[in-house]
């Protein structure tokens, strides 16, 4: 018997028992379809991760963080600075930050106010849209000037009946204090952090008179060579080891990479349970198929029988049957896979997040759900074909 | 059909064939011996228990004797494989079963092309030969029909539409008539009669001996045991052997 019949003849009957074909594909469709929406989920979330960690800064930014605990709690900004002279650092800018109450006309929030310095600009790339940065001379004289975020400006302008992207020039109060915006901050979107938009930026040495804090809370790094990120953060951590006397509690290191390790570590893992549990459905779905296809061989005895009185080998039988079964569950993969399509649109619309099915998974779905075919479709294929003709005749 | 036509298309020797049943041994067949000539009408008369069905089956290549030898055309079946069993059976003999065992789902084209699927045949060719099959048994105009949108009669025609369409040296029929009213089974005996005198060799296995007079011959089995009957000799178109020694049944021991 020759190939294509063998296939016509099997999708033949595939199709002419519709409810058998579709109760006994279901566990496959519902299998696979899983496996999809779980990748598709598992891909979104990483996506996510990744997207929030970029915003965390460039690959080759690095910050320090002052926790404060200890004898020597604290960093002045010089001493910051210093870390400018470790190997591969290209620029530091030390950063002291607390919640001041902004002001303008009758309108106040609350807002982030960062103290920095000039270097924040380049080692942050954080630049403005319009007006001039905070210069070295401002944080020499701690003179009263502002950087302000666009959503702070338009918190504080639009009630005013002030046209936000004219903020520089005018007058504000923080905490109190009369600073003049000398800039308006391009838009940067959120973080992990927050907003990034939120903010006003004003000199560090200000900063610390306003807020009555000394040292610095974060001092943000940027490395001139990415690949010898790992060596940088040692050398940091060798100098703050000496800075806060040994205590390794006072201060923390983070890079992109590692927040990124650390938070797609997590994905990962779940990605892993949710593919064994899939893969425990897509079992599952095979054995329903074998189910199915044994009563149906018993079912059909009688065909078998007439078909092998007229000339059916052993082989043809098994082939036929084998065939079916491969039909059926390629079948329930194929309509798996649109389902988990639609599924994983239906996910990416209801958490709002982008949803992703990977090609590759999608592939190997389909061949693994084809492969449980394969060999839940054996045993009721050999019992068809090892049956005796007198006998499966006879059959009713 | 053959052209070897020197050569008996049943050559039967001292056939047995027993069953383990509960572990005792129950012989079915005694030591049968059957010459059946091409060209010839056999009716194998038996009642039920008799071992007709056994001794069908046998024929058939359904199932293997125990013992004996048993030669289809000059080929010994004794011991051969499954495969072998198989190709015997889609080359050399068309059944027709008494329930007719048409596939429902199959059209009565679809049906009458199936043997022809596993001798392997292109798909032009078997229509083909499926579609004259069916033409001579009168049913071209019900090639599409499946086996629910045609009567008792027009299906055990299908079946043997579909026993003639691989040309085979023999038909194996099987209480043909068992299924149909007495006029539509005369029907049906009729144009096995017809395909006789055409040259088409037929066995008909059979408890009616109203059906089994219609045959060139008769042979009755009882307990396992073959008897033969008196030839017909009515029917003038019959080419075998008439010497009488081949035809002559060899009895039990």
């Amino acid at each position: 018997m020759k190939l294509t019949q063998g296939l016509k003849m099997a999708v033949k009957s595939v199709l002419s028992n519709k409810l058998r074909t579709v109760l006994s594909m279901l566990g496959i469709l519902i299998g696979v379809a899983t496996v999809i929406a779980l990748v598709a989920m598992g891909k979104a979330s990483s996506n996510e991760v990744a997207k929030q960690v970029s915003s965390l800064g460039s690959p080759n930014s690095l910050s320090v963080t002052i926790l404060g605990r200890g004898t020597v709690t604290t960093l002045s900004v010089d001493e910051a600075n210093e870390l400018g002279d470790v190997m591969n650092v290209a620029g530091v800018a030390p950063v002291t930050s607390a919640t001041g109450y902004a002001k303008y006309g009758k309108t106040q929030v609350s807002v982030t106010v960062e103290g920095i310095t000039a270097a924040y600009e380049k080692v942050k790339e954080f630049p403005v849209q319009d007006g001039r940065y905070i210069a070295a001379p401002d944080i020499k004289n701690n003179t009263k000037v502002a950087l302000i975020g666009v959503d702070t400006a338009t918190d504080l302008f639009e009630d005013e009946g002030e046209d936000p992207s004219a903020a520089v020039g005018k007058k504000i109060t923080i905490n109190g204090y009369i600073f003049t915006i000398v800039g308006l901050l391009e838009s940067q979107g959120s973080s992990l952090t927050g907003s990034n938009d939120e903010k006003i930026l004003i000199p560090v040495t200000t900063a610390q008179k306003v807020f009555q804090t000394s040292g610095v809370s974060t001092i943000n790094l940027i490395v001139s060579d990415t690949s010898l990120m790992s060596a940088t953060v040692t050398a940091v951590e060798a100098v703050l080891y000496e800075k806060f006397r040994g205590n390794e509690n006072a201060y923390r290191v983070l890079n992109q990479e590692e927040a990124m390790k650390t938070l797609n570590s997590v994905n990962e893992t779940m990605n892993r349970q949710l593919i064994y549990v899939a893969i425990i459905s897509l079992i599952v779905g095979g054995i329903g198929i074998m189910n199915i296809m044994l009563v149906s061989v018993t079912e059909r005895t009688r065909e078998i029988g007439i078909r092998k009185s007229l000339g059916a080998k052993k082989r043809d039988i098994l082939f036929q049957f084998l065939v079916e079964a491969v039909c059926i569950s390629g079948l329930g993969g194929a309509l798996g896979i649109g389902l988990g399509y639609v599924a994983s649109f239906i996910i990416g619309v209801v958490m709002k997040t982008e949803t992703e099915v990977p090609l590759d998974t999608v592939g190997v779905a389909f061949l693994f759900s084809a492969f449980v075919g394969v060999v839940f479709g054996y045993l009721p294929a050999n019992k068809a074909a090892s049956l005796r003709p007198v006998d499966a005749l006879r059959h009713d | 059909m053959t052209t070897n036509a020197n050569v008996p298309l049943i050559e039967m020797s001292k056939v047995s064939k027993s069953y383990m049943m509960a572990r005792e041994k129950t012989t079915v067949l005694h030591e049968v011996s059957l010459k059946v000539a091409h060209g010839d009408f056999l009716a194998i008369v038996g009642p039920s228990g008799s071992g007709k069905s056994t001794l069908m089956n046998i024929i058939g290549c359904l199932d293997l004797p125990s013992e004996g030898s048993y030669k289809l055309e000059g080929l010994e079946i004794m011991g051969q494989s499954d495969n072998k069993l198989t190709e015997m059976r889609n080359k050399k003999i068309g059944f027709i079963f008494q329930g007719y065992h048409l596939l429902p789902k199959l059209s009565a084209l679809e049906n009458c092309e199936l043997p022809l699927i596993y001798r392997g045949l292109p798909g032009k060719e078997r229509k083909q030969r499926a579609m004259e099959a069916l033409e001579r048994v009168g049913l071209g105009q019900r090639m599409h029909h499946r086996q629910n949108e045609l009567s008792g009669g027009q299906q055990q025609r299908v079946a043997i539409a579909r026993a003639l369409a691989t040309n085979p040296p023999m038909l194996l029929a099987d209480e043909p008539t068992g299924a149909l009213d007495s006029k539509t089974g005369m029907e049906v005996l009729s144009m096995m009669e017809e395909l006789n005198r055409a040259g088409q060799t037929i066995v008909l296995i059979t408890h009616d001996m109203e059906v089994a007079k219609r045959a060139r011959r008769t042979v009755i089995i009882r307990d396992g045991v073959l008897t033969e009957q008196e030839r017909r000799n009515s029917d003038e178109t019959y080419a075998g052997p008439q010497d009488g020694s081949e035809e002559r049944l060899v009895q039990q021991a």
